[in-house]
C-alpha cells in the first residue's frame, strides 16, 4: 500500500514542479486515458499539434499498448511487463515509478477507430522525417486514415519535399485530407480534380465514396463537387482499365513463357521426334529437384554465393536430366519406334516410378527452393499493377532457351543431323549418320530443355513430386495447338494460351476460364487436326 | 467377299469366350451361395466385404472390355474413357442422391445435403427426372453415349487420329475433371456423391443388396461380353480390324471410315457407362477424382497387360492389375507405384500380346501344331 502512496507523492510533486506549458502537455497526456474515445480523440489532436518532440513516442505507445493508467490515483503512464506485474515509467520525464502488481493498472484501450486515428496522426508526425521511405510511408498512412489536425505538417512537409515520387504521395495524402474534412466546397472540389492524375485502387474507392447515396441526398452534398468526382472517377477508371491490361498481358506473357518452357522439350521429343514421353512433366520436376539439390549444396558449403545457385543449377539440371533422358532413350524407347501408342503407355509408367523414386528419396511433401536476391521484388506499376522480377526472368530465360534452340537445330552439325534422321532416316543413315546416336542425343536435348524449364518454374511453383503431373496435359496441348514439328508454333501456341487463359479468368474464374480453353482447343482440333502449323506434304502421314 | 453366313453363338464365342463364359457363370453362381448359405464360421464363407470387392473387379473388367473394343479391334486408344465410366456414375449417384429423400443430414425432401449446404433454393434442371430409377438407367447410357457421339462425330470426322485422337480424349477428361470440381456445377464439388441410403427399396449396406449387386455387374459383363463378341465376329468387326490395320486402304475400298468408329465408340462409351453405374452403389462414392486422366490411362494398361484385341484378356487384366493393387496397397503401399510403373514398362516392351498373348505363344512352342486360324490379336496400334 506504501508503493501507492509514494507514487501519489511522486506525481503530486511532479503536478507541482511544472510550468504552466508543461501542464498543458501533462493534461493531455491524462486525457489519453479518459473513459470516451471521443476525449481521447481530441487528446490525442492536442498533442499532435502541441509541437512537442515527446508526442509522438507517446502516441505510438499508446498505438502499441503500453499505455496504462494506474488504478489508485488515475495516473496515465507507461507499463512494461515484467515477472510479477508492470514496469511503470513516466510518459514525459521517463523517470522510473517502481513496479506494480497486475491487478494495480488498467490497459488503456485503444479501439479499432482510435487505431486508425493514431495511426493516422503518427504519419502525420514522421512527415518531416529525413528518409524518403519513412516520409512516403507516413504520407500513405494519412491517405488511409485523414484527419484535419495534420493539414500544416503536410502543407509543410509538401513545401519541403525534393523527391518527385514523395511530393506526389504527399499530394494525393493532402487530397483525401481536404475531402474528407474541408468545409468548403471548392477546396473539396479542388482536391477531387487534383486525384484525376492518381490511378490507384484506393483513390478510386476514396472519390467513388463521395458518390454514395446516404439518407439525406448524397455523401458529397455539393453537385459540383459530385460533378468533379464523376469525372475524375472516369478517368480514373480508363487508367485503372489500361493498366489492368498491361497487368493481364504480362501475365498471360509469364503463363505464356512457363508454358512455353514446359513445352519446348516436349516439342523436340514429340514434334521433332515423334515420340510421346509422358514422363516429360517428371523430367521437369527432376529440374526442379536439382534446383533444391543444388541450393543445398549451397547452403551447407558456400551460403555466401547463395545467389548464384541459379547459375550452377541450370547447366546442372541440363546436364543430369539430359542424361537421364539419353538413359531412357536407350533403354525403353528405342525399342519402341513405330509404335506411338506404346511408348505413351511404357513412358505414362516411366512417370509413376519417377514421382515414387522422388516421394521415397525427398519424401511426399513439397520441399523448400529459395529465390535469390535479384529475382525478389517487383516493379511497381500504376494502378495496383505490379511486375514480379522472377516472372520477368522466366520470360527472358523461355525466350533465351527457344532462341537457343533455333539456332542448335539451324546452325550446328547436331542440328543438321538430327533434321536428317527426322525428315529421312534411311536416307541419313546411308549417308553416314548414326541414326541411335542421334536419337539418343536428340531425346537427352528435349529431357535437358526440360529439366532446365524444372530451374525456372521451381522459382514460382511449389517444388513436389507431383510438379510434372500439373503442366503434363497443358504442354501436350501447347505442342498439339501450335503444329507438331515447328518449334515456331510452339512459341505461338503457347503466348496465345497463356495469354487468352489470362484475359478469360477475369470474367470467367481461374477453373472456368481453363476448361473454355481446353474446350477451344479440342474444337480447334477438329478444325485444323495438326495445329496451327501444319507440316506439308508425305511425312504427315506417319 | 462372300457374304457372312450364319454362324451359332457358340461358335464365334471361340475356346477362350466359352472358357471365359463357364468361369463367370461359375463365378456368378458361387459367390452369392458362399456367401449366403455358407454359415459364417465355414472356411468356406465369403464375407460380404469380398463380395463387393469381386463386384467392383467385375465392373472394371466391363470397363477394360469396352477399351479393348475401339483399341483393340479398332485401333482407337481413347485415354478419356474414365469420363465416360464417371458420368455413367455420376447418373446413377443421382438417382441414388434423390432416393435418400428427406433421411439427409439437412432433412430436405427434395435437395440433396450438399445443395442445402451451399444455399441453394431449388434443384437445378438437370436434376430432374432422376428421382425415376427408369429415367436414371436411361441417363446412364445415353450422357456417356450422347458425349461420344458428339466428341467422335467431331473427331473422326476432321479425321484426328493416333496420338493426336489420344491426347484429345485426355483433355476431354481433364475439362470434366476441372469442371465436375467446381461447386457451382451443381454435382457436389469435391466431394462428389455419397452417403447413399438404398437402391430400390434395398438398403445399400445389407449383404443381399450387395449380393444382388455383384450378380447385377456379372449379368453385365457377361451381356457386354457377348454383344462385343459377337460385334468382332461380324462382317461389322472384319472392317473394324481393317480400319485398325489400313485406315486409309479402308476407305478407299469405300468404306465409310468414320462411320464405323463413330458407332463402335458409342458403344464402348455406353458400356463404359453402364460399368460406372453398377461401380458406384458398390463402393458408395462418386467424385470427380474418376474423372483424372491418371485413371484413364491406368484402364489401357489393364487391357494391355490381358493382352488387347481378345476381349477375355482385357477382363482377365483388369482382375489381374486390381488385385495386384488391392494386394500391394493394403501390403505394401510405397511399392504400389512402382509396380504398377514396372508393369507398364514391361509389358509394352516383353509382352506386347499380353498375358494372353504370352500363353498362346508358350502353347504354340510347346506343341507345334499346324497353323492356327487367323487369332483376333495384332501387334500394330
Amino acid at each position: 500500500m506504501h508503493l501507492f502512496a509514494r507514487v501519489a507523492l511522486v506525481a503530486v510533486a511532479l503536478w507541482l514542479a511544472t510550468a504552466a506549458n508543461a501542464e498543458a502537455i501533462e493534461d493531455m497526456v491524462q486525457a489519453l486515458g479518459a473513459k470516451e474515445s471521443a476525449e481521447k480523440i481530441a487528446a490525442i489532436d492536442a498533442l499532435a499539434s502541441s509541437g512537442d518532440e515527446r508526442a509522438l513516442g507517446i502516441l505510438q505507445a499508446m498505438l502499441d499498448r503500453r499505455l496504462f493508467r494506474v488504478k489508485a490515483d488515475d495516473r496515465v503512464v507507461f507499463a512494461d511487463k515484467s515477472d510479477g506485474g508492470y514496469q511503470l515509467t513516466d510518459p514525459l520525464t521517463g523517470e522510473a515509478l517502481g513496479e506494480v502488481g497486475r491487478r494495480d493498472v488498467k490497459k488503456v484501450s485503444v479501439n479499432n477507430k482510435l487505431r486508425g486515428k493514431l495511426r493516422g496522426t503518427i504519419g502525420g508526425m514522421t512527415l518531416l522525417s529525413p528518409e524518403a521511405e519513412a516520409r512516403a510511408a507516413a504520407a500513405d498512412a494519412v491517405f488511409k486514415t485523414p484527419n484535419a489536425a495534420i493539414l500544416p505538417i503536410l502543407d509543410q512537409a509538401i513545401e519541403a519535399e525534393t523527391d518527385a515520387s514523395v511530393r506526389d504521395r504527399l499530394e494525393r495524402a493532402r487530397a483525401a485530407v481536404q475531402i474528407e474534412t474541408s468545409k468548403e466546397s471548392a477546396v473539396r472540389q479542388a482536391a477531387v480534380e487534383t486525384l484525376a492524375q492518381f490511378t490507384d485502387p484506393d483513390v478510386r474507392t476514396l472519390v467513388a465514396s463521395l458518390l454514395v447515396a446516404s439518407d439525406d441526398g448524397f455523401v458529397e452534398a455539393d453537385d459540383a463537387v459530385r460533378a468533379a468526382a464523376t469525372e475524375t472517377l472516369a478517368t480514373i477508371d480508363a487508367g485503372i482499365a489500361r493498366w489492368t491490361l498491361i497487368g493481364n498481358l504480362f501475365q498471360g506473357l509469364s503463363l505464356g513463357s512457363v508454358l512455353l518452357l514446359a513445352a519446348i522439350g516436349l516439342a523436340i521429343t514429340f514434334g521433332v521426334m515423334g515420340v510421346i514421353n509422358m514422363a516429360h512433366g517428371e523430367m521437369v520436376m527432376l529440374g526442379a529437384y536439382t534446383t533444391f539439390v543444388v541450393q543445398e549444396i549451397f547452403r551447407n558449403h558456400f551460403p555466401g554465393g547463395f545467389d548464384y545457385s541459379l547459375a550452377v543449377a541450370i547447366p546442372a539440371a541440363f546436364v543430369i536430366v539430359g542424361a537421364i533422358g539419353i538413359a531412357i532413350e536407350r533403354g525403353i524407347i528405342r525399342f519402341l519406334y513405330g509404335r506411338p501408342l506404346e511408348t505413351l503407355l511404357a513412358t505414362w509408367g516411366l512417370s509413376l516410378i519417377l514421382q515414387q523414386a522422388v516421394r521415397t528419396i525427398f519424401g511426399p511433401t513439397n520441399r523448400e527452393v529459395g529465390n535469390p536476391e535479384w529475382m525478389t521484388g517487383a516493379i511497381e506499376l500504376a494502378g495496383g499493377v505490379a511486375l514480379t522480377y522472377n516472372r520477368i526472368w522466366i520470360i527472358v530465360f523461355a525466350l533465351v532457351v527457344f532462341a537457343g534452340l533455333m539456332i542448335l537445330l539451324a546452325r550446328t552439325p547436331l542440328g543438321l543431323q538430327m533434321r536428317a534422321v527426322t525428315q529421312n532416316r534411311a536416307m541419313a543413315s546411308a549417308m553416314g549418320i548414326r541414326t541411335g546416336t542421334i536419337d539418343a542425343l536428340t531425346f537427352g536435348l528435349g529431357c535437358g530443355i526440360a529439366g532446365m524449364a524444372g530451374v525456372a518454374l521451381s522459382q514460382i511453383d511449389n517444388v513436389g513430386p507431383n510438379l510434372g503431373q500439373g503442366y503434363i496435359v497443358d504442354s501436350f496441348m501447347v505442342v498439339v495447338f501450335g503444329g507438331v514439328g515447328n518449334l515456331w508454333g510452339t512459341l505461338l501456341g503457347a503466348t496465345t494460351l497463356g495469354v487468352v487463359n489470362k484475359f478469360l479468368e477475369p470474367y470467367a474464374g481461374a477453373v472456368l476460364g481453363k476448361i473454355l480453353v481446353l474446350v477451344a482447343i479440342i474444337l480447334f482440333i477438329q478444325k485444323r487436326p495438326r495445329g496451327l502449323f501444319a507440316l506439308k506434304g508425305r511425312a504427315v502421314e506417319n | 467377299m462372300v457374304r457372312a453366313t450364319y454362324t451359332p453363338l457358340l461358335a464365334r464365342l471361340g475356346t477362350g469366350g466359352t472358357i471365359f463364359l463357364a468361369v463367370l457363370i461359375a463365378a456368378a453362381i458361387a459367390v452369392p451361395i458362399l456367401n449366403q448359405a455358407v454359415p459364417v464360421t465355414s472356411a468356406f464363407h465369403v464375407p460380404t466385404y469380398l463380395v463387393s470387392l469381386f463386384g467392383k473387379y467385375l465392373c472394371f473388367a466391363l470397363l477394360a472390355l469396352s477399351v479393348d473394343l475401339i483399341w483393340g479391334y479398332c485401333g482407337i486408344l481413347s485415354l478419356g474413357h474414365g469420363a465416360f465410366f464417371a458420368l455413367g456414375g455420376y447418373a446413377m449417384g443421382m438417382h441414388l442422391m434423390r432416393e435418400i429423400g428427406d433421411r439427409g443430414v439437412y432433412g430436405n425432401p427434395v435437395l440433396p445435403d450438399f445443395m442445402v449446404f451451399l444455399d441453394w433454393a431449388e434443384l437445378p434442371w438437370y436434376w430432374y427426372g432422376f428421382d425415376n430409377f427408369a429415367f436414371a438407367i436411361l441417363m446412364v447410357a445415353l450422357v456417356p453415349g450422347t458425349l461420344a457421339f458428339v466428341f467422335g462425330w467431331l473427331a473422326f470426322r476432321s479425321r484426328v487420329t493416333g496420338v493426336y485422337f489420344s491426347i484429345m480424349t485426355q483433355a476431354m477428361t481433364f475439362a470434366l475433371l476441372l469442371a465436375f470440381f467446381r461447386n457451382d456445377m451443381g454435382f457436389g464439388g469435391n466431394n462428389g456423391l455419397t452417403d447413399f441410403k438404398d437402391v430400390l427399396g434395398f438398403d445399400l449396406q445389407a449383404s443381399g443388396t450387395r449380393v444382388g449387386l455383384y450378380v447385377a455387374s456379372a449379368i453385365a459383363l457377361g451381356f457386354g461380353f457377348l454383344l462385343s463378341r459377337y460385334l468382332v465376329t461380324s462382317r461389322l468387326g472384319r472392317v473394324l480390324v481393317a480400319v485398325r490395320d489400313a485406315e486409309s486402304r479402308t476407305r478407299f475400298l469405300g468404306y465409310r471410315v468414320e462411320y464405323y468408329k463413330l458407332f463402335v465408340f458409342v458403344l464402348s462409351a455406353v458400356l463404359a457407362g453402364i460399368a460406372g453405374a453398377l461401380y458406384v452403389p458398390q463402393v458408395g462414392i462418386i467424385n470427380p477424382g474418376e474423372f483424372s486422366p491418371a485413371n484413364s490411362i491406368e484402364i489401357v494398361i489393364w487391357v494391355a497387360v490381358g493382352g488387347r484385341g481378345t476381349l477375355y484378356g482385357a477382363v482377365l487384366g483388369a482382375i489381374l492389375v486390381n488385385y495386384a493393387k488391392s494386394y500391394f496397397t493394403g501390403a505394401l503401399p510405397d511399392l504400389w507405384l512402382f509396380v504398377l510403373g514396372g508393369l507398364f514398362i514391361f509389358v509394352t516392351i516383353f509382352m506386347p500380346k499380353g498375358v494372353v498373348g504370352a500363353v498362346t505363344a508358350l502353347k504354340d512352342k510347346v506343341k507345334p501344331v499346324a497353323p492356327r486360324p487367323a487369332t483376333q490379336g495384332a501387334s500394330s496400334g
